[in-house]
């Protein structure tokens, strides 16, 4: 402000020239001629990026940039080179960067180490749980969880993995037999061969294996037919109620429940209506192999991640 | 007719070049003093060699690779980051407190663009000669003289340049190894890249640029007159002296001791010029305050000098505030505006000298993982599931054990790891089950500890780290 006071005092300030209402003024404070030369500048700048870079659209292709390629492998190792991208810089750099490299290297440490090495050394461990994470995301999360196991309001649906309950073997080479070859969980309904009191019985007989307050008479006939011929039961679950690790079947006798929802049912009747709904209609729950689809290092990863959930055996 | 005058004026100016010449005196003598220091602390701060426990013998080293960052005796970690926000505060109000009270001293004294622009003015000199000589240099027609000075000139100003790159440079690696792969080509890239560009920004901004910088780039010289007021020093011209009733006039004829001049109505400015000659960035402070003036203090030096030679009193142009200017009286310095930058700046410091000093040792974090929350386990206890993630600070290596405290009866398993060892700098996750039977019928949770005990340290006391236990309603 003071400047413009100084140069009208001094009689200096240029004008435009214009003048509007009789003394109405335009100052004119030209433009650096510099700050021109620099926008000069961008537009010799802008013309070199249109040489060298794809730029300009024409008929059904556009301008591939000149002596600017990058060559990387495709997915059958050939060598393949192409115009400049970003989808084939970010392809080589996966192949060839500094830091792919770096992670190429670790995983190769990973994946020539035996499970017990790994479960001992904290930065492979730290490694192995970065890496299934993502394995697990683009999997597994779909039926188990996005944190290996699912929310409440889809209990039973398929096996909680965060717990310490394992339906086939919670040991690593349990697990990595599960993925491996995928598991059918089975078990036949009983609907039509027992009847409603039997199959009260049997559920009062399941119910009363970890909690108590059942009747005691209800309880033993259930466990007549558990052990006996006319369920059955026991073939899988054992006469312990323990459960078969080689048929998938449950065990009946911790605080875990896999498939019928007996936590959230608030009273005792309903708990065991949610039990005698599963002995009625069975359960089939299907894991598929995952041998076809993952590599065997990764489903070592997978398998050291799911058995670090919950605390494998 | 107006059209006519558009057409006559350029669309746009070139610059006009400025010349400006030596001076010697007290602002100059405080300036020569702060660029060599500061030039000494630039250029040879990366050579200081510094004793570690851990870590690399240079004094000063910004490790991006290992993401440290040495200070002398401390290390600074990208957890620190807070640090940078709250110098980074602390120079702001520095700023402004400096600027309230004596206007423009950073851009006169310690900016790097004045500083880098006074070396460059300085080769311009030594190789050119005085202000009037590089005139006529300026103008005379292309010949063997002009070539032979002028590329002296550049080839000097881009060796300061290149110096000025690579001594940037030095700070980001180990300087006596750097510098020899920088000169056997075996640096990183970034090396070479950032040298070029530092080396064509200095050589563009303080060769060519200069105060066009100052005038057109420079955000601070557009926002720094709001922190003016009355009583802030600005360099300026005492009009009244100087100008008399009769205005300025060059020593004449009767007109040559101050009784003659002050009978005649002639102030005591003997319109010399040597101000304006002196001026960096090319203005006439004869003109009053203007947006270009960084406050150099160059035409004071000037002015004095004149003024002593003459035997006269010194401070026609001077540092004064406008209060003193128009009441006469001398600034006031314990300002409102003065005291709470002063206060704000004391906060900022305290908080800072406080954090760095309380640096931890170690770093414990403890994430609980939130899906699941929990998970019930066969034998009817709750587990939650925890990752710690810990830093070794401590320049040794360290043992570790941990411990739940607050959290009766808790099962901890880590796994393999129990008992951990961790080398000097080493960062590490590991993964946590806790198992806990709350006996709350109701949903709920409860605060505990992760103690890290370092049993092969006696000296240092066992890291403790909040966490959350959490359980479900039970039927």
């Amino acid at each position: 402000m003071s400047e413009n006071t100084q140069q009208q005092q001094s009689g200096a300030v240029q004008t435009t020239g214009h003048a509007w209402d009789g003394d109405l003024q335009e100052f004119n404070n030209p433009l650096p001629r510099w700050w021109v030369w620099t926008f000069y500048a961008t537009v010799i700048f802008s013309l070199v990026y249109w040489l060298i870079y794809p730029t300009w659209p024409y008929a059904n292709t556009y301008t591939k940039g000149v002596g600017n390629t990058i060559t990387f492998k495709n997915d059958q190792g050939e060598e393949v080179t192409t115009h400049w991208n970003t989808r084939a810089l970010l392809i080589e750099e996966m192949q060839t960067g500094e830091e792919s490299l770096k992670q190429k290297a670790y995983l190769e440490k990973v994946n020539a180490a035996s499970y017990d090495e790994i479960l001992s050394d904290p930065d492979m461990m730290a490694f192995t749980e970065s890496t299934a994470k993502v394995l697990f995301a683009d999997n597994c999360a779909a039926c188990h969880g996005h944190g290996a196991a699912l929310p409440a309001s889809a209990f039973g649906l398929y096996p909680n993995l965060a717990d310490d309950a394992w339906l086939w073997g919670g040991k690593l080479e349990d697990i990595e037999e599960t993925l491996v070859k995928g598991r059918n969980g089975y078990m036949p309904a009983f609907g039509s061969t027992l009847s409603e009191e039997q199959l009260d019985q049997v559920a009062s007989y399941v119910l009363s294996l970890s909690m108590e307050g059942l009747d005691a008479q209800k309880v033993a006939a259930g466990k007549e037919i558990f052990n006996g011929q006319t369920g059955g039961c026991h073939y899988c679950h054992t006469k312990e109620a323990t459960g078969l690790e080689s048929q998938g079947a449950a065990n009946l006798t911790d605080a875990i429940w896999t498939v019928a929802n007996v936590p959230s049912a608030p009273t005792t009747e309903a708990k065991l209506v949610a039990v005698k709904k599963v002995i009625h209609d069975g359960i089939n729950r299907v894991m598929p192999g995952w041998s076809g689809r993952l590599s065997d290092d990764e489903i070592k990863q997978l398998a050291i991640y799911v058995h670090q959930r919950g605390g494998g055996k | 007719m107006a059209n006519q005058q558009t057409d006559q004026q350029p669309l746009y100016e070139a610059r006009r070049s400025i010349f400006p010449r030596s001076v010697k005196g007290r602002f100059r003598n405080i300036k020569w003093a702060i660029l060599v220091f500061a030039y000494g602390v630039y250029f040879l701060l990366p050579w200081l060699r510094w004793e570690r426990a851990a870590g690399p013998d240079q004094a000063v080293l910004f490790d991006l690779v290992g993401r440290k960052f040495y200070l002398f005796g401390l290390t600074v970690y990208p957890q620190d980051i807070f640090w940078l926000a709250g110098f980074l505060m602390l120079a702001a109000y520095l700023l402004f407190f400096v600027t309230g009270i004596a206007g423009r001293v950073f851009c006169g004294y310690f900016c790097f663009q004045t500083l880098w622009t006074d070396v460059f003015v300085l080769v311009e000199r030594l190789v050119q000669g005085e202000r009037p000589a590089r005139i006529r240099l300026a103008k005379q027609p292309m010949n063997g003289e002009k070539l032979l000075k002028l590329g002296l000139t550049h080839l000097l100003w881009l060796l300061v340049a290149f110096a000025t790159g690579l001594s940037f440079v030095l700070y980001w690696g180990n300087a006596p190894d750097l510098i020899v792969d920088y000169f056997t080509g075996k640096a990183p890239f970034a090396a070479y890249g950032t040298t070029l560009f530092l080396t064509a920004t200095t050589y563009v901004m303080a060769g060519h640029a200069r105060e066009q910088v100052c005038t057109y780039m420079c955000p601070y010289s557009r926002f720094q007159s709001v922190m003016f007021d009355k009583d802030t020093l600005v360099v300026s011209y005492d009009s009244k002296r100087g100008e008399g009733s009769a205005g300025r006039a060059k020593l004449g004829k009767g007109l040559k001791s101050q009784e003659e001049r002050q009978a005649a109505g002639v102030g005591d400015c003997i319109d010399c010029g040597y101000c304006v000659q002196v001026c960096p960035t090319g203005i006439d402070i004869r003109n009053g305050l203007q947006i270009q003036c960084i406050s150099c203090a160059l035409c004071i030096d000037a002015c004095d000098a004149i003024m002593d030679s003459l035997g006269w009193e010194r401070g026609l142009v001077a540092y004064t505030s406008e209060r003193q200017a128009e009441e006469g009286r001398r600034a006031r310095l314990l300002r409102p505006k003065v005291l709470g930058y002063f206060l704000v700046l004391l906060v900022i410091v305290a908080a800072l000298v406080w954090n760095v000093s309380h640096q931890q040792l170690f770093d414990l974090s403890v994430a609980q993982e939130r899906q699941p929350l929990y998970v019930t386990l066969s034998d009817g206890r709750i587990q939650n599931s925890y990752e710690f993630k810990m830093n070794n600070k401590t320049g040794g290596p360290l043992e570790l054990e941990f411990e739940v405290v607050g959290l009766e009866g808790a099962e901890l398993d880590l796994g393999n790891f129990s008992h951990i060892e961790l080398a000097p700098d080493q960062r590490l996750r590991l993964r946590a089950h806790i198992k806990y039977d709350p006996e709350a019928v109701k949903a709920g949770s409860q605060q505990f500890g992760i103690r890290a005990v370092p049993v092969n340290r006696a000296d240092l006391q066992p890291f403790e780290k909040d966490a959350v236990f959490s359980w479900p309603g039970r039927n």
